[in-house]
């Protein structure tokens, strides 16, 4: 395939409220080639489950695209209309979600939900369908999936639950699973499961992934390209190891510093001054420069838009360059 | 500091541990339908939340406890403070027995929680949305007679100055803060009757990485600055890393290593503290070996024969299966592992 699978351009997402109309996503623009995984990664309120949701069609009302397209594989999938969308959504994109109890209906056998989302998007027999679904719970690391298809969600444990949404989220073949926050309502032994099994089954499927996630390390062990967002933009973006060791965006910087690591020697954590300003309180240029150490007037005045730097990209005048001998 | 000189002196007699648990345990019992009971005579279920459990803190360290949900840990948390009471065993602060002495003269339980506080994962449940911040942080000290209402709010101010907070969210409400800054009211709200013990259950996992950062610095301060003794609730294995001088792991309800934290880190030697330190996604060591891990936590309501983690142990042999080891000094740390025991690891 030629270009990549998916392409965001200056995407906003604005939400109207009696006090005025706020800006949650500000020219947000990236890509995600076929087969690669792309973490996003911000703190609460960054916007970044606000660019999947975009990405899918399901922002919740007020919220609305107010700019910007969205392509897949080349073809405009923001303006289409709700039922192409709803086709769209499963077949070509799946999704898991943090909590896999609001993904799942309690009333339906895992089995019931499976067939029936194997059938809606490709053309199967009923047994077909059931053996596709009994591998695909296979596939997920579910033992006996033959007895787990006549069992209900919540004789699921957690982790056996996020295991049959990755199931239902692969059920369509999309080309692309935006997962967010997948991991984080799992304890750390099942997370570390679970990643494993996110990596390997999109491997074998072919997919490729949008991680959203506020968990650094996560990122790390799982994606091949990271976005970091700050306050409804994508402030740096290039390969994971670069954006975590080489960091040109203080934000990135200050971000990865206050991460707490195992093999850490510090004393003490690094910490950012401040917080997130609140989506109707967002700065004039800059959007971090009251937080930055390095800021300026021009930070004050200008947005900085993003730019090569080194090995990333990053939105920042006054990036950090590393004075390396090379 | 100078402010709180009056109410917190304790007398600090040299004791080895400030804080003790002594063979703790607490049992719920799971109640039934009493038509149930009547058609299927079915019994009442227990669940041991927690059993047997023993430690000790030095005073103004820090003991952190860590296990995944389930686990105990915050079970373990309240019965230290005297929120719940223990089914066996008993709890001490100083030399004293918690439950005991709250279920004492009025004065005498009212004089012992005020030298003990806790602080709550949630800052967004554990304030109340229609008291303003300075009810809330005055609450203790007026419910315990420590200040005349006229001194609340100057008493409010040095205790907002000192958790990194301004003066003015004193008249603010709850909602008004984000969850970092809600977790200082918390914070300042727990230090105010001058505590020497402080229990903190998951402080910061409700919080983004940047403001736990904050959070955990602010106290690691207070805590030097107070000397402080504290119990780190966690299943955070690398925050636990910041924060404690000592760990205890925890699994269905029992301490299954207790050592120092350098101890721990280098040289793990449960399986299932291995299994956890491996599980940990780390920014810095992407490559490392791992451990695979293995299953999940089984039904605390039917909890395996023997070792609890034996279904889950890749060292597991006839002995874990049918044997409950128990907690052994191991080197400088305590272990319950007949694998580690018997030297097969």
């Amino acid at each position: 395939m030629t270009g990549p699978l998916l392409e965001v351009r200056d995407l906003c997402v604005e939400f109207p409220t009696r006090h005025g109309t706020l800006r949650a996503l500000d020219g947000v623009s990236f890509d995600i080639a076929a087969g690669e995984i792309l973490g996003i990664v911000g703190e609460s309120g960054a916007g970044k489950s606000l660019t999947g949701a975009a990405i899918i069609g399901l922002l919740e009302p007020p919220g609305r695209v107010c700019g910007g397209q969205i392509l897949l594989e080349g073809r405009r999938i923001d303006d289409l209309p709700a039922d192409a969308m709803r086709r769209l959504r499963g077949k070509h994109i799946g999704a898991i979600f943090q909590d896999p109890l609001t993904s799942l209906n309690p009333l339906y056998t895992v089995g019931r939900q499976l067939i029936e989302t194997l059938r809606t998007h490709l053309p199967l027999s009923a047994s077909a369908a059931r053996a596709r679904a009994i591998d695909l719970l296979r596939q997920t690391g579910i033992p006996a999936p033959e007895a787990r298809m006549a069992q209900y969600p919540h004789e699921f444990s957690g982790g056996m639950r996020q295991r049959a949404v990755i199931a239902l989220a692969l059920a369509g073949e999309p080309q692309l699973i935006i997962a967010d926050e997948p991991t984080t309502a799992l304890d750390v032994a099942v997370q570390a499961q679970i990643i494993a099994l996110l990596r390997g089954v999109t491997q074998a499927h072919g997919a490729s992934v949008m991680l959203i996630t506020h968990d650094m390390g996560v990122i790390a062990e799982t994606c091949d390209r990271v976005a970091v967002m700050y306050a409804g933009h994508i402030v740096e973006i290039g390969p994971v190891s670069e954006v975590i060791h080489h960091p040109a965006h203080p934000y990135t910087a200050g971000l990865m510093a206050s991460v707490p690591s195992l093999v850490d020697t510090r004393g003490r954590l690094a910490q950012i001054q401040g917080s997130l300003p609140r989506l109707d309180e967002i700065p004039s240029g800059c959007a971090f420069h009251p937080r930055c150490p390095k800021a300026s007037p021009r930070c004050t005045d200008e947005r900085p838009e993003l730019a090569l730097v080194q090995r990333t990209r990053a939105a920042c005048w006054w990036p950090i360059i590393e004075n390396t001998a090379a | 500091m100078g402010d709180r000189a009056a109410i917190t002196a304790p007398a600090a007699t040299g004791s080895a541990g400030a804080v003790e648990a002594r063979a703790l345990g607490k049992t719920f019992v799971m109640r039934t339908p009493w038509t149930d009971r009547l058609l299927r005579r079915t019994v009442p279920r227990r669940v041991h939340a927690v059993e047997d459990v023993s430690f000790t803190i030095a005073r103004g360290r820090t003991f952190a406890l860590v296990g995944e949900s389930g686990c105990g840990k915050s079970t373990l948390a309240r019965l230290m403070v005297g929120l719940e009471t223990p089914t066996h065993g008993s709890a001490w602060l100083d030399g004293v027995d918690v439950q005991a002495t709250l279920e004492g003269p009025r004065a005498v339980a009212q004089a012992l929680r005020r030298r003990m506080q806790m602080i709550f994962q949630d800052p967004y449940a554990s304030l109340n949305p229609r008291w303003r911040v300075a009810d809330i942080v005055a609450e203790p000290l007026l419910e315990q007679g420590l200040i005349e209402p006229a001194q609340a709010s100057e008493r409010v101010a040095a205790l907002l100055a000192s958790v990194g907070l301004d003066g003015v969210d004193a008249r603010k409400f709850p909602h008004q803060f984000s969850g970092g800054q809600r977790q200082r009211i918390s914070i300042a709200r727990a230090i105010a009757t001058g505590p020497e013990f402080l229990v903190c259950d998951e402080p910061t996992s409700a919080l983004d990485v940047s403001v736990q950062a904050q959070v955990l610095n602010l106290m690691a301060d207070l805590q030097r600055e107070r000397a402080l003794t504290c119990l780190f609730i966690s299943h955070n294995l690398v925050v636990v890393r910041y924060v404690a001088d000592d760990v205890g792991v925890m699994y269905l309800g029992r301490l299954v290593e207790l050592a120092p934290k350098a101890e721990l880190f280098a040289a793990p030697r449960h399986p299932y503290t291995r299994m956890l330190l491996a599980a940990v996604p780390d920014l810095l060591s992407r490559d490392r070996e791992r451990a695979p891990v293995l299953g999940e936590v089984p039904n605390p309501l039917a909890p395996p024969s023997g070792c609890a983690f034996h279904p889950r142990c890749p060292h597991a042999n006839e002995r874990c299966r049918l044997e409950r080891p128990a907690l052994r000094p191991s080197g400088p740390v305590q272990v319950a592992c007949h694998a580690v025991e018997e030297g097969r690891i």
